[in-house]
């Protein structure tokens, strides 16, 4: 909104960025209140049943200002949530199959409707009216930058001010209700501002698409973030960006659709790649866990085999390592461990190093306290232990392994099963317990 | 004598017509912790919501303190019932925590450094100091009733609501929650609290109020929370009640 006042010195194609852009960037900011509050449908409803307003505000206006047009289009938008809340409250039609019906019988009145003022008899100048249909950029005026940036403004300024209220009715409305706050007015404004941007959208993105602009930005938003200041400036970001990069993008094709696309793609790179809740972040530390498992199974198994031999670690047979327990890859686990120096091994044989035997005794160690705690306060009946115990042993803290040990030792119960001979024995050198983890 | 903290004063409330609770009548002095007693579906919440002015009243009339709840809301300390909201919206513990000093704030107010020292110390009353950074997401169901205690704390009431804090948290919550209570009455404060566990009752609190869609008794714990009393609460349904509900909802055809 800077330079406001050289709008009307701008190209066409400067008008069409600016416009798309902060189209985009407020549909970010009401759009994360939307998907927040589980709203997004309204959004599309309003935007679907905002058509035959359209088509009736020509036909009294016969000019397609984007002013009188955008109040026919709220006007009707209103009108069709009216319905909705009717429907839903005195018949017994639920409330998305209630949002179905009207916004598709609105819609298809208002396609009617335009079809009709496009027939030639009907006067005035029609050019880009049916921009509304599918959305088309090009066709801004300057007005309509204008109008675009008052409701961009005060959308802003709404949440700029009203930013906590609306995180507390959006998060907890009883609770904000019992702090007296006027959560039906404040809720109200929230669909006001979703209801304002998604009408001046219209013309540029069209009645079909306009929900995906309210909706994807925002959506895209919350894989980046935890914390909500930052996913409505993110959200706008997104937003911003998706206008003029798609109309760019989209030369020769239909502008609308293109920033919708490229709004989509953004969420989709988002869904693949965001730290933490992405597709790949998500496949990576699964991967990461497997292998610290298998890593823990094969030093177990190895410590397990060489129980009976400690203190001196025996050489074992690869044969006997397969016999021990199903392995999906052993040879790659061996290797594995042999960078790590926890085994030595020869063509047919392994054997722990010290540093192994070090880990494997930990190891075997948190697994039989698990085991035992299961057994004695969980109630688990031996012969189903192990498979319990494997599950979720791997995920606890040592902090709670050593407290199960404090916990079974003050109740007498932990019996001399667990060695600690190799600390005497072999030169460990000055490695403290918590090093495995 | 000590003050009269809540006062329900004849009040039904109806859901759709249907009355969920009839003509409830009852005194609590201050300092007190009084559990709300009674089997499923017998308005325990509702009474709680009732008072807080989330649901209208049919008839009656709520004073705390001896005036009106929309008076006295600067008074009272909320915490809904834990599966109530989203737990994976955007926000951090901190932030959750910061939303009880919201009503003292007022309009466009945002939260500074007296707030968030405010949040920081009832974090610490509920043992979640650690964890103020996290996003709500990532808290087990008793650190997630904590989050909503502290929050309450922040509130700084004189009298507090606590829907069912004690369902489905461990045992380690269980024990806050209790010294929590204890030193909300030793500063003065009153508590009013569904409950569950029966067996809990005499150890927990002071006062109790039975519920089965009326007040079948409220009074101190030793003299009311009798096995007579909990029969009357517990024993079979009310038909008499339920059909004349059922009754006044057949009435209005559409619901």
């Amino acid at each position: 909104m800077i330079g406001l006042s050289l709008l009307l010195g701008l190209s066409l194609s400067n008008k069409v960025m600016i416009g798309t852009a902060m189209l985009g960037g407020m549909a970010g900011v009401v759009g994360s209140f939307a998907v927040l509050r589980g709203r997004s449908l309204v959004g599309d409803m309003l935007a679907h049943a905002a058509l035959p307003g359209i088509g009736l505000a020509f036909l009294i206006m016969g000019s397609r200002s984007m002013l009188g047009l955008s109040i026919g289009a709220l006007a009707s938008g209103l009108l069709a949530i009216a319905t909705v809340t009717v429907i839903v409250r005195w018949t017994r039609t639920k409330e998305d199959a209630a949002i179905g019906i009207v916004l598709s019988t609105f819609f298809g009145f208002g396609v009617v409707l335009l079809s009709i003022v496009q027939k030639p008899e009907i006067g005035g100048n029609k050019a880009g009216l049916d921009s509304y249909l599918f959305g088309e950029p090009g066709n801004m005026l300057t007005g309509d930058l204008y109008v675009l940036a008052v409701v961009g403004t005060l959308v802003l300024l709404a949440v700029g001010l009203l930013f906590k209220e609306f995180k507390l009715v959006c998060f907890d409305t009883d609770f904000a209700q019992s702090q007296g706050w006027p959560t039906l007015q404040l809720d109200l404004l929230m669909m006001a501002s979703l209801a304002l941007v998604t009408i001046v959208g219209l013309p540029i993105v069209g009645v079909i698409l306009m929900a995906a602009m309210i909706i994807l930005p925002a959506a895209t938003a919350r894989f980046w973030t935890n914390r909500l200041h930052l996913m409505l400036l993110l959200a706008a970001a997104f937003g911003v960006a998706a206008g003029p990069l798609g109309t760019y993008l989209g030369r020769g094709l239909p502008a609308g659709a293109s920033i919708v696309l490229t709004a989509a793609s953004f969420f989709v790179l988002s869904v693949l790649f965001a730290p933490r809740r992405g597709v790949v972040a998500k496949i990576v530390s699964e991967y990461q866990l497997r292998r610290r498992i298998s890593h823990e199974h094969l030093l177990r198994s190895l410590y397990e085999l060489s129980e009976s031999e400690l203190p001196t670690i025996p050489r074992l047979p690869l044969l006997s390592i397969h016999e021990h327990r199903h392995w999906n890859s052993l040879e790659k686990l061996l290797n594995l461990e042999v960078e790590a120096g926890t085994i030595e091994r020869s063509e047919q044989t392994v054997k722990l190093t010290p540093l192994g035997l070090r880990r494997a005794t930990e190891l075997t160690k948190a697994h039989r306290l698990w085991e035992m705690y299961l057994v004695q306060f969980a109630g688990i009946a031996p012969d189903h232990v192990d498979r319990d115990a494997d599950d979720i042993e791997h995920l606890l803290p040592e902090s709670l392994v050593l407290q199960l040990e404090q916990q079974l030792a003050n109740e007498g119960r932990l019996p001399l099963l667990i060695p600690e001979v190799p600390l005497s024995l072999h030169d460990l050198g000055t490695e403290k317990p918590s090093r495995e983890s | 004598m000590p003050a009269t903290a809540f006062e329900v004063h004849d009040m039904t409330v109806a859901y759709h017509r249907r009355p969920v609770l009839w003509d409830i009548d009852f005194t609590l002095p201050e300092g007190k912790l009084v559990g709300i007693v009674g089997p499923n579906g017998a308005g325990k919440t509702t009474l709680i919501k009732a008072a807080l002015g989330l649901v209208p009243l049919a008839s009656g009339k709520v004073e705390i303190y001896g005036k009106s709840y929309a008076e006295q809301r600067h008074m009272v300390g909320y915490v809904p019932q834990r599966e109530s909201v989203d737990w994976d919206f955007p926000v951090t513990v901190r932030d959750v925590v910061l939303m009880g000093t919201y009503g003292k704030l007022g309009w466009f107010r945002r939260p500074g450094r007296a707030e968030r020292e405010v949040a920081d110390r009832c974090l610490e009353q509920v043992g979640m100091t650690a964890l103020a950074n996290r996003q709500i997401r990532q808290l087990s169901g008793g650190q997630q009733q904590r989050v909503f205690l502290a929050r309450a704390l922040a509130q700084d009431a004189q009298v507090y609501f606590f829907d069912e804090p004690f369902s489905g948290v461990d045992a380690a919550t269980e024990a806050a929650i209790v010294k929590l209570l204890q030193s909300l009455r030793a500063s003065g404060k009153t508590v009013l609290l569904v409950h569950h566990d029966i067996q809990t009752v005499r150890e927990y609190f002071d006062y109790v109020i039975l519920l089965n869609m009326r007040l079948i008794a409220c009074g101190p714990v030793d003299t009311t929370f009798t096995n007579e009393n909990l029969q009357k609460t517990y024993g079979g349904r009310l038909t008499i009640l339920d059909e004349a509900a059922e009754a006044m909802r057949q009435r209005e055809p559409n619901r």
